[in-house]
């Protein structure tokens, strides 16, 4: 008894609250976020000048926690049968969303049927092309993306006799510069942040060499992983000699190995180029940004860099009111001075060609010198099918795979071939679930 | 003889304990049946498809080593913490029991990490051991230790045991320190007067009369290993390196709510509960025979 009037009382009062926020005049466009600090503020300003743009609709970003934590709070919304209208997803996300069609609203199809202007061509090649459908469709809007570079600290190179004018070019010439370093003193001449990122996932799309079969899952569920290849092997391979030789030093599977950096302990780090800011504020040293090195034995390389980041995904509502809010505040969001000002206050790229001009036009990159290495590595060449992007299922899983199998080569307990073989294994059995999941 | 009170009434008896069965229908069983129920399903994460797989998810689960190995690790990890946490604990009990000045400042430090958050408290010991920041890691370093547990097994064990127990502590030597003060000052007097010394007292009298707290808190030790330690693991190791720290509980988290696999998560859930209802049933059957009550 006593339950079921306390579920009854719930039930009333969900109801009264709902009355109560449908009456008032302004429609609420929830966004959930997993931007943190600095980036939190700028979300909100955002969100803010929107709001004070017009008075028929409010977007309220809430942060929900880390990207993992905020996909999963507005799946389990969604499943309870009240999702939020924006969610933030991290491009790991993007299969599984894709392949949630129900649950998803397309964005291309949200501005057409809402009569926003929208130009696919507006945007960098490379961010499209990452959430676009095989009919190249965009299905979620870019927001934050970043690509992978090579940070050197300045000092330590004039200390190891090396010029940081001219910073390593190639893996070869990273191999030179290591060894000097070492032999200078440094504890720990080269990390990396995001290691199955940095150098496997964007190594293959910067050596034009396949990373999985259906242009790396882009043509559909039946895709396999193929990243076992001579090219990718040589350079873990590489990679685990190094370590061995305390040249390479491993420092975590994500963000962790910055501070390695920051602290001057890690003379050089490939990682994403959305740490400059971070950097900028942390290291007490010289520093610059490069370009991420390449192969000159491999034919073809360097070809172009993926990204990484998030984009904006918007949920299929009840209530179809609320799409046209949604369509004006993208409209909004991909705005040249939206985007300008976002890529200068964060470091990440700028998603359509018109904010890079702009940038370009503000002297942006006379101010801030390798600011704009990450869109030329980005634009470097058109993408191939080996360069688009990745796009598995279930690839939470498979990069903590590739960490496993990465971390085992560092430590000295598998050869690179052995690993990569492993992790092609495991990586397709989760790629065969994902597959029986969603036929 | 049984003490045994008999209800005249026919209804009363089932109206005192209906608040606790509906609190252990409402918060146990309907969880666990749809954590049953959601074992043998293969869903996406939006739910949109759905079939029934019958026992699938468990035969992929068997058929996997990794999966296996965590067994392993989640053996060797309970085992550590419990018998690591409750001997520290015995032993800052037993201290704490015979301080005389400022016992209670003693007792408040040595409660105060159960107030820390599980998270927090990984975090700390990250701080301490990190291999390029930490404050133990320089010592351990300068002292020709190779100490870096992104890369060596046996250190990440280490690692979150060390948490795991620190965090725990505080619960046990409570317990002990309660149980230690319930034993009759008398008795211990007289074995004094007999002769016996202290080591010899604790062994005779002290640790038996403690047998029915020391059994209440293996069990509870062993299900906090188990299940409650996820969430160290997750803000210090991650699993890693490769599977070294990979629990069962910590693979239903990371299956469940970061890669959104409900089927697998729920089969390895029901998989774990089986698991430790049989090491409480045994326990109960077996070991509590032994204790003294």
């Amino acid at each position: 008894m006593k339950i079921r009037s306390g579920a009854a009382r719930a039930a009333l009062f969900a109801a009264l609250v709902s009355v109560a926020s449908a009456a008032s005049a302004v429609t609420e466009i929830q966004w959930w976020h997993s931007m943190t600090g600095a980036l939190n503020t700028k979300v909100d300003q955002i969100a803010e000048k929107f709001n004070a743009s017009q008075s028929e609709f409010k977007v309220v970003p809430v942060f929900k926690g880390q990207y993992d934590e905020s996909m999963a709070a507005a799946i389990a919304a969604y499943r309870a049968g009240n999702p939020p209208q924006i969610v933030q997803v991290f491009e790991v996300g993007t299969a599984t969303m894709m392949a949630a069609k129900g649950a998803v609203k397309p964005v291309y199809q949200l501005m057409k049927e809402q009569h926003e202007p929208f130009d696919p061509k507006a945007f960098l090649g490379a961010v499209y092309g990452y959430y676009a459908d095989t009919h190249g469709n965009l299905i979620s809007m870019p927001f934050n993306s970043s690509t992978q570079v090579l940070y050197i600290n300045d000092d330590a190179f004039k200390k190891a006799g090396l010029d940081p004018t001219k910073p390593p070019a190639t893996w070869p010439e990273m191999h030179a510069a290591m060894e000097k370093l070492k032999a200078a003193g440094v504890s720990c001449p080269f990390t990396t942040g995001w290691q199955s990122w940095v150098q496997l996932e964007s190594f293959s799309a910067w050596h034009n060499v396949p990373f999985g079969t259906l242009e790396n899952g882009f043509g559909g569920l039946a895709t396999r992983l193929d990243f076992n290849g001579p090219v990718q092997t040589m350079h873990i391979q590489n990679l685990g000699d190094w370590a061995k030789a305390g040249l390479f030093v491993y420092k975590g599977r994500k963000d962790e190995p910055l501070a390695s950096f920051n602290s001057g302990e890690c003379a050089m780090i490939t990682t994403s180029s959305g740490s400059y800011a971070n950097i900028k504020a942390n290291a007490k040293f010289n520093w610059r940004v490069a370009t991420l090195p390449y192969y000159p034995s491999v034919k073809g390389a360097p070809q172009n860099t993926i990204i990484g980041g998030a984009t904006l995904w918007v949920l299929n509502q009840k209530d179809p009111a609320v799409y046209k809010g949604i369509a004006k505040f993208f409209t909004f969001l991909s705005s040249p001075e939206v985007q300008e000002d976002w890529h200068e206050s964060t470091g990440y790229v700028p998603i359509t060609l018109a904010a890079y001009e702009l940038a370009k036009k503000k002297g942006l990159y006379e101010q801030k010198p390798g600011f704009d290495i990450a869109i030329k590595e980005l634009t470097n060449k058109p993408p191939t099918p080996n360069s688009k992007g990745v796009r598995f299922g279930n690839f939470v899983q498979i990069r903590n795979i590739i960490d496993e199998e990465f971390e085992s080569v560092w430590s000295g307990q598998k050869t690179a071939k052995q690993a990569l073989d492993e992790a092609v294994k495991r990586g397709n059995e989760q790629l065969e679930r994902f597959q029986k999941t969603n036929q | 003889m049984e003490k045994r009170v008999v209800f005249r009434s026919s209804w009363l008896p089932y109206a005192l304990i209906a608040p606790q069965m509906a609190i252990t229908l409402v918060f146990f069983f309907w969880p666990a049946s749809q954590a049953l129920w959601q074992s043998m399903l293969l869903q996406d994460a939006f739910a949109a498809k759905t079939q029934f797989v019958w026992f699938d998810n468990f035969k992929d689960l068997f058929a996997d080593p990794r999966y296996l190995a965590s067994f392993r690790v989640t053996a060797v990890f309970s085992t550590l913490v419990t018998v690591l946490g409750l001997t520290l604990s015995l032993l800052l009990a037993a201290f704490a029991d015979r301080v005389v000045r400022f016992g209670a400042v003693y007792k408040t430090l040595l409660i105060w990490p159960y107030a820390v958050a599980t998270a927090v408290a990984a975090i700390l010991f990250v701080f301490l051991l990190n291999p390029t920041i930490g404050v133990v890691s320089l010592l351990l370093h300068a002292m020709g230790v190779d100490w870096n547990y992104l890369i060596n097994p046996t250190h990440a064990m280490i690692l979150v045991v060390i948490a795991a127990v620190w965090k725990q502590i505080s619960y046990n030597f409570l317990f002990f320190l309660a149980g230690l003060q319930a034993i009759p000052k008398s008795l211990l007097e007289a074995a004094a007067i007999d002769g016996a010394g202290p080591a010899r007292r604790f062994w005779t009298i002290v640790f038996p009369l403690l047998s029915p707290t020391t059994f209440f808190l293996v069990v509870v030790n062993i299900v906090y290993a188990f299940f409650d330690t996820f969430g160290i693991i997750d803000a210090s190791t991650s699993g890693g390196p490769v599977q070294a720290t990979t629990t069962l509980v910590f693979k239903v988290y990371q299956d469940g709510t970061q890669a959104m696999d409900l089927g697998s998560s729920a089969a390895q859930s029901v998989i774990l509960m089986a698991i430790v209802v049989t090491l409480t049933v045994v326990q109960f059957r077996f070991i509590e025979r032994k204790v003294q009550y």
